[in-house]
């Protein structure tokens, strides 16, 4: 809502300055925007006439002008302007006046004339663009009177926000009810007269659907001159609130909904045919709207109409075949209270939105209708002159909306808020804001005016105490409450915790968006059928990811662009999949998912460490710091994204929580990765479970090694070979680890070599050899009789 | 006998003129070996008289004392000087570069609500999660903003194609909602519930793309809900955890009435610092305000018995601040370059 200062000083006037308004207004929850003063500021600018301008003698463009600038003797000024003439009226720096940018006007000597001042354009004066020519005054512009004051320069235009719930300040006397209460000036709002009327004629009403619809008033004026100008204060105060001057008839309405908050709307009568109806439509009616858009209006969109078609959109915006033009002479001006159930999201639903809608949706005073109507009425037989007729209202009074009185317990007040606030202050307050305050024993009996329709309870008045009171003026005590301690407990681990590991292990975290682009979808997840968006802000945003690895892909792009090889990235996010067990929303699962990506060389460029690329087994290892004390186990697994020779499950006691693997030469040809990163994502439910640390005697007992090379297919897993002789070694055995993998030279074809050490020991006694014979022959015999092992000479 | 004292000299000669251990060794040889100089004189004694051989024996043996004593400086002084030389062999350049991994990092808005547990969890908050797309009822409906409320609008949803009654939530706020419940359900009602103090960081998603707005972005809501909770406690916990935040008292606070569909009264909350390139400036952070009555009967908590504050802040306004970044989109392009600042 923009407004101009001056219009609502002409209401309310506190003794305070612009700054200080701008300030009250935004800590009472009107906050201000944008302040914008309508001129700069200058001085010793006057109205002035010019009485003769001739040619310059030494200057074809320019002229000498004889002004008249109320100064007792005619004035010469020399003049560059194009349209100065002899009887304009214009604005006019005397000498010693200072225009806008501390610009000072001297006597001075232009190509040897002297000139006693400056006339001024628009730019000048810093009131628009305007610099094609002087800035014409009107004729009855007063010779000599200060340019600020006649053209009522000392205003302000300032813009506020307004939230859903203020609706009651939509208009100038809305606002200056508001700064009344807030500063106690007194407010004065335009008195209303009745117009009484001077011809019969009217227009019959019918309430079809008064639930939406509970009043309407209406009014026939005759002769009204369409094409009278407005006048210029009038002009002047519209285009300060921001509304563009159309014609004296329209100007009036905007006139009156920016002053009392009621749109109007006005119907060229000899359209219309009978009685006027407020009803919803009927089955394939549609309505050409004044914004030339055909619409087929929704059965809960409701219209104004006569007895022959639907005539405008109610409380939206009027149609285009029944509105007034320059011509009307007859006009119906309508004047109507329409429910914010009947109005709200209707215009959005049809991709617009206007004035009135803005206003109907959050709440009009449904007392204000026959008010405004007289005010309009008035206006307009000043201005275009005209008859009117009796005002016909029809209401609904049941389907109104009623105001029931709201209980507020002052100990209540001062308790939710937190402060000392008497209950002749209370009182005080609430009167101020004009509601309608009652004892009722300890308690207040508050029934809000028909204009606010944001009291229904309780804290809603405690909220207006709190405004009025002032927020600054709460007191900011130091947090205070119980000091029961919070469970940490040691069998979960943070994300913070995996976030850290991670980020020592040199993986930067990354946070990609969860909509992504639907190829990502099939190429990462196989995922044919994605959750879309119904309006998605780009077709590249257009899905919900259900992995982590198209952004992390897409973050190697962007790096790779960038000029930097070596890319390490995870993300912790959510993702998303239809599944119709989910929860706790039904139909989606919606994991947390932890995915990394290493790309490049293994190590950063360094000295003395040869240069390699990243492989599995660096991101395995990653997994398995990650994952630690856990233990993972890694199977073969395919993975639409994954090379299938080199992607494996990623399990935890049993349960897989996830894969790791190469990216599949495919996507990186399609992506252009050059070579292949190696990615992996997993749950982070299971990796944010952790093991309580339980200690294990250490044995006293030297530990005996015995190494074993054994030589096997190269199609056997290392992981199968070992774990099947883990199966059957005896207690003594501690851990058989794999400390070498070796092919070539002295190993036939299709075979490898692989080096297992064994630790032994026994927690009470020193092993005896025949006992670590017997260990190690019942492992090489496992080995043999189920993997065709040998035992390499 | 000046003999031996010359032994002596000259032993000390040999020694000293010994350049390694295998020189030495030999130099010792001819004075202490089988056939050295002093063992021959010790075999001399066996010829003389008692008295004689005891004097010439008491000096033999001194000066081959003096021998040995000799011997082992020389061969102190060649370890010495041979561990020397091996020390400045084996010198390095210490100023090479080390070597290894390097270090990643998190990213800066995980590091602000890293932070941001941390002080609330300081004072007894706990720290809660909730779904992101989320019924259209969690996010609207119970937060008191039934369908076609005009606060709906100052939110622009995404929605789901072919779905009527979920969204991706544009706030974290409907988790108040599963928390209360909740927390209500945890301690067996409403007669044995403890204050509930929670934290909600998230991510949230408004159709909504200019530099200083991302279609997804975080949020972090606060909720504490007790006996004798007032909008008092709620600026002086959101102050103090501003200025614990920004680790400065250099700050003001300011607290303006405001409207949100799920708090009453309600404000938006500005800061203002005293000094820096933002000096003065009031900048919008956080909204917040006392928990309506209808929000808290959703939630299963009967208003009347209990009062509360909610809040809701942007996590990436205040990483913005903090470390002076000026384009909130740097946030999710993932470019090392910028992420790698955060370390």
């Amino acid at each position: 809502m923009q407004f101009s200062e001056r219009w609502l000083r002409s209401m309310v006037d506190p003794a305070i300055d612009t700054a200080g308004l701008s300030h009250l207004l935004t800590m009472s929850g009107l906050e201000v925007e944008e302040l914008d003063p309508v001129a700069p500021p200058f001085t010793g600018i006057v109205v002035a006439e010019i009485l003769s301008a001739d040619k310059h003698p030494d200057a074809d463009k320019l002229r000498v002008c004889r002004v008249d600038a109320g100064q007792g003797e005619a004035l010469q000024i020399v003049c560059g302007a194009p349209n100065a003439a002899a009887g304009m009226k214009v604005p006019c720096a005397l000498v010693g006046a200072m225009l806008p940018g501390d610009f000072r006007i001297k006597q001075a000597k232009l190509r040897g004339v002297e000139s006693s001042g400056m006339l001024c354009s628009a730019r000048e004066l810093g009131l628009s663009d305007e610099h094609a020519g002087l800035l014409p005054l009107p004729a009855d512009a007063p010779v000599g009177s200060d340019i600020r004051r006649y053209l009522d320069l000392d205003d302000a235009r300032i813009t506020i926000k307004l939230t859903p719930n203020r609706a009651d300040c939509l208009s100038l006397a809305g606002i200056a009810r508001e700064v009344a209460a807030l500063t106690g000036a007194p407010l004065t709002l335009p008195a209303i007269a009745t117009v009484a009327p001077s011809i019969d004629d009217r227009r019959e009403i019918v309430l079809d659907a008064p639930e939406g619809c509970p009043r309407y008033c209406g009014r026939v004026i005759r002769g009204v001159d369409a094409k009278a100008p407005t006048p210029d204060w009038m002009r002047q105060r519209i285009e300060r609130c921001g509304v563009r001057s159309i014609s004296a008839l329209v100007d009036v309405t905007n006139y009156v909904m920016l002053e009392l908050g009621q749109p109007l709307h006005a119907f060229d009568d000899a359209r219309l045919t009978g009685a006027i109806h407020v009803r919803l439509p009927r089955a394939g009616e549609t309505l050409e709207l004044l914004n030339e858009q055909v619409v087929e209006p929704s059965a809960d969109t409701l219209l104004i109409a006569d007895e022959a078609a639907a005539l405008a959109m109610a409380g939206v915006m009027g149609g285009e075949q029944s509105g007034i033009t320059l011509d009307t002479t007859d006009m119906f001006l309508e004047s109507a209270f329409f429910a914010p159930d009947a109005i709200a999201g209707r215009a959005r639903s049809y991709g617009f939105s206007s004035d009135a809608s803005h206003r109907f949706e959050r709440g009009v005073d449904f007392e204000l209708p026959a008010r405004a109507i007289e005010r309009a009425t008035e206006l307009i037989l000043a201005i275009c002159g005209g008859r009117a007729g009796p005002v016909v209202e029809a209401v609904s009074p049941e389907h109104l909306p009623r105001r029931e009185p709201v209980r507020l317990r002052p100990g209540r007040a001062r308790k939710l808020l937190g402060i000392d606030l008497d209950d002749a202050r209370i009182a005080a307050i609430l009167q101020g804001l004009e509601l309608e305050v009652a004892s009722s024993g300890d308690d207040f009996t508050v029934t809000p005016p028909s204009y606010r329709f944001d009291i229904e309870l309780e804290v809603d008045l405690v909220e207006e105490l709190a405004r009025v009171h002032g927020y600054d003026n709460i007191p900011t005590p130091p947090p205070r409450g119980s000091l029961a301690m919070l469970t940490y407990s040691e069998s979960q681990r943070p994300a913070w915790a995996l976030r850290h590991r991670l980020a020592d292990r040199d993986y930067q975290e990354v946070i990609n968006f969860a909509f992504v682009e639907e190829v990502w979808e099939s190429d990462f997840a196989g995922n044919g059928s994605p959750i879309r968006l119904a309006n998605p802000i780009a077709s590249q945003l257009a899905v919900m990811r259900s992995t982590l690895l198209g952004g992390l892909v897409g973050n190697l792009v962007t790096n790779r662009n960038r000029q930097q090889l070596r890319v390490r990235v995870f993300e912790i996010g959510r993702c998303f999949r239809r599944d119709a067990a989910g929860a706790p929303v039904t139909g989606f699962d919606q994991p947390l998912l932890l995915a990394g990506l290493a790309a490049g060389p293994a190590l950063p460029e360094q000295w003395g460490a040869a240069t390699r690329g990243i492989d599995f087994f660096d991101v395995k290892g990653d997994i398995e710091a990650l994952l630690a004390p856990a233990a993972a186990t890694f199977a073969a697994a395919a993975h639409p994204a994954l090379h299938p020779g080199r992607s494996a499950s990623v399990s935890v006691g049993g349960e897989t929580i996830g894969v790791l693997g190469e990216l599949h030469p495919n996507l990186v040809q399609k992506y252009d990765l050059g070579t292949a990163p190696v990615v992996f994502e997993l749950r982070i439910d299971a990796l944010t479970r952790a093991r309580l640390p339980a200690y294990q005697p250490i044995s006293r007992q030297p530990a005996v090694t015995r190494d074993l090379a054994l030589i096997v297919d190269d199609a056997v897993r290392v992981e199968d070979l070992r774990s099947s002789m883990a199966a059957v070694a005896p207690e003594i055995v501690k851990s058989i680890e794999l400390f070498d993998l070796y092919q070539g030279s002295g190993i036939e074809n299709g075979k490898k070599s692989l080096a297992f050490r064994v630790l032994m020991q026994d927690t009470r006694r020193t092993l005896e050899e025949a006992e670590v014979e017997a260990a190690t022959s019942a492992l090489t015999a496992q080995a043999a009789q189920q993997f065709g092992a040998r035992l390499r000479g | 006998m000046e003999n031996l004292e010359q032994m002596v000299a000259q032993a000390q000669a040999e020694f000293a003129a010994a350049v390694d251990a295998a020189a030495l060794e030999q130099a010792k040889a001819r004075y202490l070996g089988k056939s050295g100089s002093i063992t021959a004189q010790l075999k001399t004694l066996g010829k003389l008289d008692a008295d004689a051989r005891r004097e010439a024996g008491a000096r033999i043996n001194q000066a081959k004392g003096h021998i040995e004593q000799a011997l082992e400086a020389r061969r102190g002084a060649i370890r010495e000087a041979r561990l020397a030389a091996q020390l400045a062999a084996e010198a390095l350049d210490v100023t090479l570069p080390g070597r290894g991994l390097g270090l990643g990092g998190l990213h800066p808005v995980s590091r602000t609500l890293e932070r941001i547990e941390n002080l609330f969890r300081s004072i007894g908050f706990e720290v809660a999660d909730g779904p992101e797309i989320e019924t259209d009822f969690h996010n609207f409906t119970a937060l008191n903003t039934p369908e076609n409320h005009p606060a709906r609008s100052m939110h622009d949803t995404f929605y789901l194609e072919g779905e009527r009654d979920v969204l991706l939530r544009t706030h974290t706020s409907p988790v108040q909602i599963r928390s209360m419940l909740e927390h209500v359900e945890r301690f067996g009602g409403l007669d044995r519930m403890p204050e509930l103090r929670v934290i909600i960081p998230g991510r949230v998603y408004r159709v909504d793309s200019d530099a200083t707005h991302s279609p997804m972005f975080h949020q972090v809501e606060g909720l504490w809900v007790g006996a004798d909770i007032s909008f008092a406690d709620l600026k002086g916990v959101v102050s103090d955890f501003l200025r614990c935040f920004f680790e400065t008292d250099d700050l003001q606070v300011r607290f303006r009435p405001s409207f949100f569909p799920f708090t009453e009264p309600s404000a938006e909350i500005d800061v203002a610092f005293m000094s820096g390139e933002l000096e003065g400036q009031w900048l919008e952070i956080a909204g917040c305000g006392m928990v309506h009555p209808n929000v808290l009967r959703h939630g299963g908590i009967d208003p009347e018995r209990y009062t509360g504050f909610a809040f809701g802040m942007g996590p990436d306004r205040l990483t913005m601040l903090r470390y002076g970044v000026n384009d909130l989109r740097l946030f999710f392009e993932g470019d090392l370059r910028f992420l790698g600042q955060f370390r």
